[in-house]
């Protein structure tokens, strides 16, 4: 195990990361930016290092002021959290160059399953269906076209260099081709500097289902089973659950079978989670995989037993897993919410500002990952999450109920928080029965 | 802005008194008044131009209690002092004041800077970084010891401008 780690990184997952190394006994080093310093969390690490100011660019984007950071703290390894610098091939090498552990993939392996492209091969190649879509980008309107023939309309044009929704369109037919193409190739130039697109079967109505992985330097993988993450707002996951509630025993067993066969054809080690869409009929398509601890790490937490954070220090430092899949069960059901300071009544603009009254729930089975306490100043600098909030219970029913008795007692004020949003769909009956997919919230919830 | 309050000039007193001395805290109670000073910690001095593990900790502004004394924060390294200008650290890394172990400092207490004056060198992953005045002025202050780690926004130097 490492004796001292530097975490490249901020808030909530920063101190989730500390967390688990004051029980492992690691020394951490955390970095700061002007803005965050102020942070109680920085106060529970052995360490922190001032890297720069307000703007990410300069600060907890800026890979030679963290590897100075990481350099004088004479630390071991580094963990990237998510988001920022966690999915950054050239930051991945560049410690691997430097002699420090980058607590994740291999730099090779983060472009191999990171590139979507290269994913969907890997995937094929894993004998896993994918969305039916193009081998590789399109630049051409004329190849896109034929394309679009062969796999039937309605398609998606999705930016090959980006997320987060944009440079997508969906075509439904061939006569709205033309005008598709040339919005989503200037939307993804714009976005990410890469007009280049690929096309992929738009899926009707469909559920967001993704596999939590480890895998360890000793040729071992498992899988923590699944995630249900179709409750989203523009791409953006607001609610996420586990099990996924439609799924039978024998569906998982294939689906969880198929992100280990990804996994293992990539080479690659320590967490990931790969993200698959579930059509009306049941039937799974890889979609992407995501070559990091993602933020809803906490459900699959729950409902397993077992420290994912821990996990990947274990793996990292060289450790083997020491888990065999028969030594994972799930158990029960666990929801996490994102709480975001953000206006729901105000098409969720950002709300930052002080948190002057600050209430977290409690009581059994309550779980809040969250850095903010009465007296925090919520920025504007970084992410709206200002929390997440997981319950967990024995059933379904009874975890919404949980969760919604939670949602109540939970008070952040006076800035605005998605909470009542939150509410709101926890209590809608169509969540309740499981009919929803991933445009639920922008049908239902003005 | 010249403050005649006498409690001020006591405080600043107490002050020069802690950074002379180079003392950490300091809490005087005589009857019902009380005033606690806290400096931010000075890093150790090391002995030779080697690297040194950082102590970094965001440290707590002491607030000085009872009526009889101003309601701001003091400590002996935050705010500026009157008319002086700091000269912080661009980058995180190690401060060097001369250029080899041999040499003389680059600059030292009174020695005269103009903009393009090099102060010291930060050195980050093995790079040699020349940090320049940028200011005409007197240097009143050296803050760090040679070899040691800084952070970002680091207080270097203390200089009285022309």
């Amino acid at each position: 195990m490492f004796t001292r780690i530097l975490i490249a990184n901020r808030g909530e997952i920063a101190l989730r990361i500390i967390r688990a190394c004051k029980e492992l006994d690691v020394q951490t080093v955390a970095i700061y930016s002007e803005a965050d310093k102020d942070a109680a969390y920085l106060q529970f690490a052995d360490e922190a290092i001032c890297i720069g100011p307000p703007n990410a660019a300069q600060s907890y984007l800026n890979i030679p002021r963290i590897m100075s950071a990481a350099e004088i703290a004479d630390v071991e390894a580094i963990h990237p959290g998510y988001g920022f610098l966690a999915e950054n091939i050239n930051f991945a090498r560049i410690c691997e160059d430097c002699g420090i552990t980058f607590i994740g993939p291999t730099a090779d392996a983060m472009q191999l399953l990171g590139d979507k492209v290269q994913a969907r091969k890997i995937a094929e190649q894993a004998s896993v269906p994918v969305v039916p879509g193009s081998e590789g980008v399109i630049d051409k309107e004329k190849e896109a076209l034929k394309l679009a023939e062969k796999i039937g309309y309605p398609v998606l044009m999705k930016a090959a260099a980006g997320g987060g929704g944009r440079g997508m369109r969906i075509v439904h037919e061939e006569a709205s081709f033309h005008d598709a193409f040339d919005s989503a190739s200037a939307e993804a130039k714009a976005a990410f500097g890469n007009a280049s697109l690929y096309l992929e079967k738009f899926i009707a109505k469909p559920r967001h289902v993704e596999v939590q992985i480890v895998a360890d330097n000793h040729g071992n993988a498992v899988h923590f089973y699944e995630r249900d993450c179709t409750v989203q707002r523009r791409h953006q996951k607001i609610i996420e659950e586990s099990p996924c509630p439609v799924l039978n025993e024998r569906t998982r067993e294939q689906l969880c079978q198929a992100a280990l066969n990804i996994i293992e054809q990539a080479h690659y080690t320590n967490a990931a989670t790969v993200e698959f869409l579930l059509d009306k009929n049941k039937n799974f398509y890889f979609i992407e995989a995501n070559t990091r601890i993602q933020v809803e790490h906490p459900v699959t937490e729950m409902v397993t037993g077992h420290d994912l954070i821990k996990l990947q220090l274990k793996v990292a430092s060289g450790e083997k897993l020491g888990l065999e899949q028969r030594d994972i069960h799930h158990i029960g059901t666990a929801i996490e919410c994102r709480i975001n300071a953000e206006d729901p009544d105000n098409n969720f603009s950002p709300s930052p500002g002080p948190i002057e009254k600050y209430i977290p729930p409690g009581g059994p089975g309550v779980r809040v990952d969250s850095c903010v306490y009465q007296g925090w100043t919520v920025s504007a600098n970084y992410d709206s999450m200002i929390a997440k909030l997981i319950v967990h219970h024995n059933s379904r029913p009874e975890a919404i109920a949980t969760m919604k008795r939670a949602l109540q007692e939970y008070v952040i004020e006076p800035i605005k928080t998605t909470i009542p949003a939150c509410m709101k769909i926890l209590s809608h009956h169509l969540f309740a029965k499981n009919r929803i997919d991933t445009h639920f919230v922008e049908r239902h919830l003005k | 802005m010249t403050n005649k309050d006498p409690n001020l000039k006591k405080i600043q007193d107490l002050m020069k008194i802690m950074k002379k001395n180079n003392l950490v805290e300091l809490e005087i109670t005589q009857g019902d008044d009380k005033i606690y000073l806290k400096r931010a910690q000075p890093n150790e001095t090391p002995s030779s131009v080697t690297h040194v593990p950082v102590i970094s900790h965001p440290v707590p502004v002491a607030h000085p209690t009872g009526d009889t004394v101003p309601k701001e924060p003091v400590t002996a390294e935050a705010g500026k002092d009157e008319g002086l200008i700091e000269i912080t650290s661009p980058l995180v890394g190690t401060f060097y004041a001369k250029p080899g172990p041999d040499s003389e400092p680059y600059v030292e207490t009174g020695s005269h800077v103009e903009p393009d004056t090099v102060v010291c060198i930060l050195e980050a992953m093995k790079v040699m970084n020349e940090i320049k005045a940028g200011m005409a002025g007197t240097i009143v202050s050296v803050m760090v010891e040679n070899g040691q780690a800084v952070e970002y926004g680091h207080v270097l130097f203390k200089v009285k401008p022309d």
